[in-house]
């Protein structure tokens, strides 16, 4: 369908396609990260945070695993609306403006 | 409450083998139809293309809920307490990060294995010589470790002898992968996935009738039985950089192995992987919060003795709970599920592995892309049937060594070896062959010699005294270092043809032109 150097997508739209592909990709990437290791390090320096009681026994540790959970359902949920969204209507006008031997 | 309970499991029950065949016969006929369409490569590695996001967020979920972590987790749950649930969200955590890193690019640069986007602008066979072994390393040992827990877990369930339940295994996966390919292994995971949380979503229910609902009253009662420290973080995270090294092996291992990539091949586009990341993700973590309640209501209505005295490592604790709350019939079921989740994981362990050997290694090295299709088929078929007897052979070779650390090792060399080369060839134009064969290269050996070095060989297994490297995963060291290689290597011996395609690889990769 399409030759292999033949169309070339407008480089500069392409470019910020791309860039902001990666801060949106990246942002979200780091905010996994720093949940999961906020996590990790709270467990291995300040576990009595999270022995905290909430009512009678139970205590602040089972939720915030839980918020881990639901953070990381969230984050791919923002990642999806938005790819699904705004970038994929960037993409197909690029490539419909590459199919149509650029603008 | 019931302490003295009497158990049936390790007796072969009605229920258990009227479930179990009714799973083989539906699945083998759904193998039968598949092998009539199994003709071309592209059905054979990718199902056609045809799988929609729903199906493939299933069958995802489906070859990475092993009855390991179903039983294994559920297990720890009811021993320790909340230090399961800390190792359960460890397992979740690296589907966002496929998700935001690497499920589109893969899915538009590649054509059947995450060797093809590595090797996308390189030389193609050092590059697929080196992510073949990284490849084949990660299978074997994630295939030793289910087939040896396999063995064990049926002579449990079912009081089949190890060797028998080894063979059994072996033979139906390989009637599975060998004439059904990926459209029938993709459903086996899917009715697998669709009948492990099904039970898991039942049992739950029933365990929590037991409380009215609420589940604070299952948590008091496990506190007020047993202390309030098994509500608390025990001792899971006692070194803080292991615990950091074994987070970053599961988070960035998941990204790096090769039967959850390779599905990324079934769908037709980029826009179909990434729904399907999101519906594996909501289904895995759904799956762990149903276990971590499994194990507290285990822990609470059969008892934490009763379980360890079963098995010490409280493998048995869902299946106990299964027969506690629904007795013998609903345990049955759960004991056929396990089984089926056996199964449908090691097949598709074995068409990944398969698909390295004739993909990669016989149709892009050894014929140098010149084959036909019926000779790769050919040859695809032969590795599924070789495969397959060297993971019943691994399963006897292993009969009785303690290979809980393999699953650990597959996940370090799958950071180390597979994620980074994979990451550098998609977002780095410098990436040379040289840095990619020596960042597959270093992190592989990285993790290997220092898993060896560490507590979990060198201890566990060799029985010295102390570890030579303190931590129990290596994560840490090898993945920094196979970055740091694939840098070093590709400044060194940098490579021009590669830098002036990247131009067109980020074409294909962002806008999925060309894209197969």
């Amino acid at each position: 369908m399409y030759a292999a150097n033949a169309a070339q997508p407008d480089a500069r739209r392409f470019a910020a396609l791309v860039r902001r592909r990666w801060t949106v990709s990246l942002a979200l990437t780091v905010a996994m990260l720093a949940i999961y290791y906020g996590f990790i390090v709270m467990l291995a320096f300040r576990a009595d945070w999270l022995a905290l009681r909430l009512g009678e026994r139970l205590t602040l540790g089972l939720p915030v695993g839980l918020g881990v959970i639901f953070a990381s359902w969230l984050l791919t949920g923002i990642y999806v609306r938005w790819a699904n969204g705004s970038h994929d209507a960037a993409v197909l006008h690029l490539k419909n403006a590459m199919q149509e031997g650029g603008e | 409450m019931n302490t003295a309970l009497t158990t049936t499991i390790g007796q072969p029950s009605v229920t258990s083998i009227a479930f179990f065949f009714l799973f083989i016969a539906v699945t083998l006929a759904i193998t039968w139809l598949a092998a009539r369409k199994n003709r071309s490569t592209s059905q054979f590695y990718a199902a056609g293309r045809a799988v929609t996001a729903w199906q493939n967020g299933l069958a995802l979920a489906g070859d990475y809920m092993s009855a390991a972590s179903f039983l294994g987790i559920a297990g720890l749950v009811a021993l320790s307490g909340y230090d399961g649930l800390i190792y359960s969200i460890g397992f979740l955590v690296g589907w966002p990060i496929i998700m935001f890193l690497i499920a589109e690019p893969l899915r538009n640069l590649g054509k059947y294995t995450f060797a093809d986007v590595v090797a996308y602008r390189l030389s193609q066979k050092p590059v697929r010589i080196a992510a073949s072994i990284g490849s084949l390393l990660t299978v074997c040992f994630y295939l030793i470790a289910q087939m040896v827990g396999s063995g064990v877990l049926i002579k449990m369930l079912f009081g089949l002898p190890y060797e028998t339940a080894i063979l059994l295994v072996g033979v139906v996966m390989i009637g599975y992968v060998l004439f059904g390919g990926m459209l029938a292994t993709t459903w086996v995971q899917i009715i697998k996935a669709g009948l492990l949380l099904t039970g898991a979503t039942v049992m739950t229910f029933m365990a929590l009738s037991r409380f009215g609902f609420d589940v604070t009253a299952l948590f008091t009662a496990a506190a007020t039985r047993y202390g309030d420290k098994v509500l608390n973080p025990g001792g899971l995270v006692s070194n803080p950089l292991d615990a950091v090294s074994l987070g970053l092996a599961l988070m960035f291992g998941t990204a790096g192995l090769p039967h959850i990539l390779m599905r990324f091949y079934t769908v037709p586009d980029a826009r179909t992987a990434r729904k399907s990341v999101f519906y594996a993700t909501g289904l895995i973590g759904y799956f762990y919060i149903l276990t971590c309640v499994i194990g507290f209501s285990a822990m609470v209505l059969v008892g934490r003795e009763v379980v360890a005295g079963m098995d010490k490592g409280g493998n048995m604790a869902a299946l106990l709970l299964a027969e506690a709350t629904g007795g013998t019939v609903f345990l049955g079921f759960i004991a056929a599920v396990a089984f089926a989740t056996i199964l449908a994981v090691v097949a598709g362990l074995t068409l990944a592995g398969a698909t390295t050997l004739s993909h990669d290694l016989y149709a892009n090295v050894f014929r140098s892309g010149r084959s036909t299709e019926a000779e790769e088929m050919r040859v695809a078929k032969r590795a599924t049937v070789g495969l397959g007897l060297v993971a019943i052979l691994l399963g006897l070779a292993f009969k009785g060594q303690n290979v809980a650390f393999m699953v650990g090792l597959a996940f370090a060399i799958a950071a180390s070896a597979n994620f980074p080369a994979l990451l550098l060839s998609i977002l780095w134009p410098g990436t040379s062959t040289v840095g990619a064969v020596a960042s597959i290269a270093t992190g592989t050996l990285t993790a290997v010699v220092l898993i060896v070095l560490s507590p979990t060989v060198w201890v566990s297994v060799f029985g010295f005294a102390t570890p030579i490297f303190p931590w129990k995963n290596p994560a840490l060291i090898s993945m920094p270092a196979a970055f740091f290689a694939g840098w070093l290597g590709s400044v060194l011996v940098p490579d021009a043809r590669a830098r002036s395609h990247f131009a067109a690889q980020q074409i294909r990769n962002y806008l999925g032109v060309g894209a197969e």
